[in-house]
């Protein structure tokens, strides 16, 4: 079952090439090790720029083809000037774009056409803790749902399997889901 | 130094599946057991372990169940007694209490040295078994002083393995893992009054029966448990499943998560970390639940299809089957459970067990292993030592091979591969 016996099957991933490099990487782990990368600056009040660039991996830097940025703020309800998405917003977004991204490719490997795909992601958070007026709460989310409406050539059951499948292998969810280390220095 | 065509290493029912066959095809022999024939049932597994599979399943070259319970479990102890008659029965050449110390390659052949003799032989089949050394993540290191540890099967130096209840402290115990070994054991210690909670990674779900069969007869009757090592598409995968979660009883219940959700266990994400005395749970509970689900239902589904074309006179008259309930989630799921606290008292790590090779060392020049330290074979055949054989593994030729089913027809390759090695083709 493989999308090239089923060409009709375009969801615009290419599965061949993701499974070439997953052969390939198997046989040279060290090319497999990648360094993403993010600069941010700042601008005023709570206002920053992020900026996307070069990352490492495949044995060596990479660049994208061209500059990505990304405008952060707070909403005026918080004095701010709301300039951009707040910092948890834009986790929200990384993880819809990460489960999305999962979906297209599962779906191509199991040939099923997709036609749309929407996520819905909302975090619930007590912001008691960041603003540290109750020391019980913590600040990190307490929960995060993602609701999608898919429709794609498939059962209610493949679909669903698709989407699960795509969380087993997103990058963004189980970094939310698991602990990770996190180092913070200052020159 | 004593002189043998080839040497198996290791007695339990593959050894002995592959000394059958050597002996069928006039091939002498030894067979090297470190103790006693069968030593994993007698010694490396806890009391009330049945096996997964119907006695009718266990079929092995020349011989079967005879009993008169064919749609039974058999207990560690008939394990025993059934593979130790096989022995007796095919009059196997088994040298017991001879623990193999190291392999080595000479001119033509192989040495093998052991706590006894030493052995001079033209090939080598290992079947000491593939589920004999429990693997423990790392975060046990983290754990606080004064939590009792348990291997779910198999024992380590500093790593007891769990027999009964009894054996653990009272008070609350954490069940890592939530394979065959890890539901079993969290519901009887849970019966025996330690409040018991299971962390929940990955899992292979499945109904003991189906309408009206053992899951194990469809999965034998459709052909899943013959597919082969060279024609799945995700071979990795399929090595490293975690074990069906399925328990055997009398009553052919189905042990799921649910089942033990109403028994009063408390279901809980994997166990992702241990920071300052707090085990850190993984926030994919819900996932790996609707992955378990949703294959457990495709598993079903490729029944009921076989059924109504491929099976219809063997199925002809069964009744519907029973729909997969979807596995209740509790809600909130906690993300942090202290374990310094004294709620918990021992954990029970039912986190797998891999072989123990270390015999190979000797090897040490050649590529037997792979970067994650596994034995590459090529179906049973270490294609990098010409002579050197393994049987036992996880998927080594087809699903079945986990399975004392699938002795047979592995050690019927292995062996004709050997008989073509040794004839110089």
């Amino acid at each position: 079952m493989t999308a090239t016996e089923s060409p009709t099957v375009d969801n615009g991933v290419n599965v061949g090439a993701l499974l070439d490099a997953r052969a390939a990487l198997s046989d040279a782990p060290a090319g497999a090790q990648f360094q993403w990368r993010a600069e941010t600056e700042w601008l005023k009040g709570t206002h920053s720029r992020g900026s996307v660039k070069t990352f490492s991996g495949l044995g060596g830097e990479q660049t994208h083809i061209s500059t990505f940025t990304f405008d952060a703020d707070h909403p005026e309800h918080f004095a701010a000037e709301d300039q951009g998405a707040t910092p948890v917003e834009i986790v929200l977004v990384g993880l819809g774009a990460c489960l999305t991204g999962g979906i297209a490719s599962v779906a191509q490997l199991r040939n099923i056409q997709l036609r749309s795909v929407k996520a819905t992601i909302t975090g619930e958070h007590d912001i008691l803790g960041i603003l540290g007026a109750d020391p019980e709460v913590p600040n990190r989310f307490k929960s995060i749902n993602v609701h999608f409406d898919i429709d794609a050539d498939a059962t209610p059951d493949e679909i669903a399997a698709v989407v699960a499948q795509s969380q087993k292998r997103s990058a963004v969810y189980d970094s939310l889901t698991n602990p990770v280390a996190v180092a913070v220095d200052v020159n | 130094m004593l002189h043998v065509t080839t040497v198996v290493i290791g007695a339990g029912h593959g050894g002995l599946a592959v000394s059958r066959h050597l002996a069928e095809r006039g091939i002498d022999h030894v067979v090297l057991e470190r103790n006693e024939v069968a030593n994993s049932w007698r010694a490396q597994r806890w009391d009330s372990l049945r096996l997964l599979t119907p006695n009718w399943l266990s079929r092995l070259p020349g011989y079967a169940y005879r009993g008169d319970d064919p749609d039974g479990y058999m207990s560690a102890q008939q394990v025993v007694a059934f593979v130790e008659n096989y022995a007796k029965e095919i009059a196997a050449p088994v040298r017991a209490n001879t623990t193999v110390t190291a392999v080595r390659r000479t001119d033509g052949g192989y040495v093998v040295e052991t706590d006894q003799e030493t052995w001079r032989a033209r090939s080598v089949v290992i079947s000491s078994g593939g589920a004999t050394v429990p693997v423990v993540p790392d975060i046990r290191a983290a754990v606080p002083d004064g939590i009792e540890h348990r291997a779910a099967a198999g024992s380590a130096q500093d790593l007891p393995g769990y027999r009964n209840p009894a054996d653990l402290p009272a008070g609350g115990v954490l069940v890592v893992g939530p394979s065959a070994s890890g539901i079993q054991i969290a519901q009887e210690v849970h019966s025996s009054g330690r409040p018991v909670t299971l962390a929940v990674g990955e899992h292979v779900r499945m109904p003991r029966t189906y309408r009206g069969h053992d899951v194990l007869w469809w999965m034998d009757a459709t052909g899943l448990l013959d597919d082969r090592y060279d024609e799945i598409p995700d071979l990795a995968r399929a090595r490293t499943l975690p074990s069906m979660q399925l328990v055997g009883t009398p009553e052919r219940a189905t042990l799921d998560l649910n089942a033990l959700t109403r028994a009063g266990v408390r279901i809980v994400g994997r166990l992702a970390g241990v920071l300052d005395g707090t085990a850190q749970l993984a926030g994919s509970l819900t996932n790996v639940c609707t992955l378990a689900d949703l294959k457990a239902k495709r598993l079903l589904k490729g029944f009921d299809e076989w059924a109504a074309t491929a099976g219809a006179e063997r199925t002809a008259g069964l009744p519907a089957g029973e729909p997969v309930e979807p596995t209740v989630v509790p809600q909130p799921s906690p993300q942090e459970l202290d374990l310094r606290s004294g709620e918990i008292r021992s954990i029970v790590w039912a986190t797998g067990l891999r072989p123990d090779f270390g015999f190979l060392a000797g090897l040490g020049e050649l590529p037997l292993f792979d970067r994650k330290g596994r034995l590459r074979h090529d179906g049973g055949v270490i294609t990098a030592s010409p002579g050197l054989y393994v049987t036992g593994l996880p998927f080594l030729r087809r699903r079945k091979s986990t399975l004392i089913d699938g002795a047979d027809s592995d050690a019927d390759h292995v062996v004709s591969h050997l008989a073509g090695h040794l004839a110089g083709q």
